[in-house]
């Protein structure tokens, strides 16, 4: 085995401004929360539900009313959130909480601002703390707040009714560790040593490039590294015109399918150095890499590949490659 | 030993490239209430959920059928999940149809779905990992390398694909729940249409879609129920499922191996020894116009090389030998998640005879088919209107 033992890692951030259409029941929820104000749908069995089902989980059937609850409630249970984390409502420890609203049956999940966790307990008594602008989402309720002892309750509701709410934009970041398989790993210290590292499955014999650790058509362990040179053969290609969010290489390009001479698989690459209307099926092409003091253990490392100038490969060459 | 299972009611929603009326819940029990208002029966009647849809990338739902359980009645019934990329609808079917097969359930409802305006299929197919080299450009990018191979491999003239579109987009008109509505679509529209993954044109490529399907699947005494009360079904005479890695040396991109095998193992399971004969209309997963002839080829409805002559002989047409998505297909209307399920279930309203105005005359075996992935996921069922 020459797997190098530890494995590259690096951070993969993602993220998409989500919309969610809200239908008639969240709709009038969300609205209702603009004007801070907490709508509940009373099912056929009677009970309130804050926040409101679209449809009745016994019957089924969308609610036929929503009702009025809180603002305020009682915990009925807790967790306490000593290191809060991103996106989260508060910034400081605080409790998540179950709070059944005020002529509600079921609770609803949000956050109190408690300040401390000896100051929570089952059955404490909660209001909302409305956010200082309400756009129609459940983030119009900052959090909630135990109640003082005799404290009226602070139902404030804005004067005028708000805009129906219909559409919600629901931001989503998501952060990975992304970790490479061993024998990617030891393809990716290639490629920073400027080498072109793949795997000979003892199986089947097939050379993968780039190295994966395991033949996926075989399910054993690909131990035998192969060197291959910088030539291959573009099998096929796709001319790119087509712009999306989020994409690094401005269209249009040519990605081409190239298989790398002595190697049994083609991989994706750019393919330049000539007009996109110039790249052919078997044009015969070669790595240009970027300068050294750039390299990194990233496929990028290639800028892209450029035709070498050889003839074309003979179709029967690559035709079982497509 | 296997159970009979018929499809006995089929609904879907009016395709559309943004149904902002409505959440993914509401967009779904509107295909649920047309099924089993097709199929006479209620929810309570309902035994069983099945539920499929795209990676939940593409809404930024996690699991959505955890919060969907009461929208599809599933609340104190068993519940599923299916997960097979853009195949997903078909295998839903498929699961569905095995527990009506085992004899585990009496009525089955199989839901699929996708809200597409909700986010950007394109940025969610191509997200870069770490150290690769980001020239990938969502589905169209990934399969249209594969299709200048099939042209180059059959010697297919450059029009077939347009032929295809002009065919599909013009079935679709015929089809009041297709998301495009385009009696007017020309091969010379078409290709003037912008090169958007050369050798892929923007008029050969499939819409953007919010939309879901549903479909009540009943054993042998639940259908004979429908059949008693004047309402046709669709019964199951075969199904079929075969996987592959997306990337290995040696895989046909343009013929894989795992869509033959599905389809070698379909028609034997349903005593089809001429597909092409025996099959009266055929429902397949195009996405990109170029796939119907590479899967008539990979399905057996023709020998290799040979599938674009039956595009370009007009024998796919509505009135052809092989009336292929007169429905109009995944060009017409691609709602991802439901896109496998809604070719499942217009086979079956073919044989149901409930097709109306792309109702294949006097269709009595239809195909369903679906694929995902890199081409890595397969499913597929040939449904009659008698028992097989």
């Amino acid at each position: 085995m020459t797997y190098v033992t530890q494995p590259l890692r690096a951070p993969l951030d993602i993220g998409f401004d989500y919309t969610r259409s809200l239908g008639p029941t969240l709709s009038q929820f969300m609205t209702a929360l603009a004007g801070r104000r907490i709508l509940g749908s009373r099912g056929a069995d009677g009970t309130v539900h804050a926040p409101p089902f679209e449809y009745d989980p016994v019957t089924f059937a969308p609610p036929a009313e929503l009702v009025e609850v809180g603002p305020e409630g009682i915990v009925t249970s807790w967790t306490w959130m000593a290191q809060p984390l991103e996106g989260q409502p508060l910034p400081h420890p605080f409790a998540w909480a179950l709070i059944r609203l005020d002529g509600a049956g079921t609770a609803m999940l949000h956050a109190v601002d408690a300040g401390s966790a000896a100051a929570m307990r089952t059955g404490l008594r909660v209001r909302p703390r409305w956010a200082a602008s309400t756009t129609g989402s459940i983030r119009d309720i900052a959090c909630f707040v135990p109640c003082a002892p005799g404290e009226p309750g602070q139902h404030a509701p804005q004067e005028h009714a708000p805009q129906p709410v219909t559409m919600m934009t629901s931001p989503v970041l998501l952060h990975y560790e992304h970790t490479a398989s061993p024998g990617e790993s030891s393809y990716l210290r290639g490629l920073a040593a400027g080498r072109l590292l793949g795997q000979r499955c003892p199986a089947c014999g097939k050379v993968y490039f780039p190295s994966r650790g395991v033949c996926p058509a075989d399910g054993v362990p690909a131990t035998d590294e192969v060197e291959l040179p910088h030539t291959g053969t573009v099998t096929t290609f796709c001319v790119v015109n087509v712009p999306f969010p989020g994409q690094r290489v401005t269209p249009p390009y040519v990605a081409g399918a190239i298989l790398l001479d002595g190697a049994d698989i083609t991989f994706q690459h750019l393919i330049l150095g000539c007009p996109a209307s110039e790249v052919r099926m078997g044009m015969r092409v070669r790595a240009v890499w970027k300068p050294r003091a750039e390299w990194g253990t990233t496929a990028e490392n290639i800028d892209h590949f450029r035709p070498s100038g050889e003839p074309d490969a003979p179709y029967d060459s690559y035709a079982r490659h497509l | 030993m296997k159970q009979q299972a018929a499809v006995i009611g089929v609904g879907q929603t009016r395709h559309r490239a943004r149904r902002a009326d409505v959440s993914i819940a509401g967009l779904c029990r509107e295909a649920v209430d047309r099924a089993i208002a097709d199929a006479g029966v209620g929810l309570a009647d309902i035994d069983a959920v099945v539920v499929g849809k795209a990676p939940d990338l593409f809404e930024g739902v996690m699991m959505p059928e955890l919060y969907l359980a009461d929208a599809l009645g599933a609340t104190g019934k068993p519940l599923l999940r299916v997960h097979t990329a853009g195949s997903v609808g078909g295998a839903t079917a498929l699961v569905a149809a095995s527990l009506v097969q085992a004899g585990v359930h009496r009525r089955v409802l199989a839901v699929a779905f996708e809200k597409q305006s909700e986010s950007n299929a394109m940025w969610a197919l191509s997200i870069t990992p770490p150290f690769s080299m980001p020239v990938l450009a969502g589905a169209g990018g990934y399969f249209a390398p594969h299709i200048r191979a099939y042209i180059r491999r059959s010697g297919a003239p450059e029009h077939i694909g347009a032929m295809v579109a002009v065919k599909d987009r013009r079935n679709g008109s015929l089809n009041p729940y297709a998301h495009l509505q385009q009696p007017d679509i020309t091969l010379e529209s078409v290709r003037s249409s912008p090169m958007l993954w050369d050798p892929v044109r923007y008029d050969e490529t499939c819409p953007s879609s919010d939309g879901a399907c549903a479909v009540v699947l009943g054993d042998q005494a639940a259908a004979a129920a429908a059949e008693a009360a004047g309402r046709p079904v669709a019964w199951i005479r075969a199904t079929s499922m075969r996987t592959e890695p997306t990337m290995f040396a040696g895989k046909d991109h343009v013929n894989p191996r795992a869509g033959a095998d599905a389809a070698a193992a379909l028609w034997r399971q349903a005593g089809i020894t001429d597909p092409a004969g025996e099959i009266d209309a055929a429902e397949i997963y195009v996405p990109f116009s170029w796939f119907e002839p590479m899967w008539l080829e990979n399905l057996g409805f023709a020998a290799p090389g040979e599938g674009w002559r039956l595009t370009a002989a007009g024998e796919t047409e509505i009135g052809g030998s092989l009336p292929v998505n007169p429905s109009g297909g995944v060009l017409s209307s691609n709602p991802i998640g439901a896109s496998g399920l809604l070719r499942f279930a217009e086979a079956a309203l073919q044989v149901m005879g409930k097709a109306g105005a792309h109702q294949v005359a006097g269709a009595r075996t239809a195909l369903g088919h679906a694929y995902g992935g890199g081409s890595q996921y397969f499913s597929m069922w040939v449904v009659s209107s008698t028992p097989g």
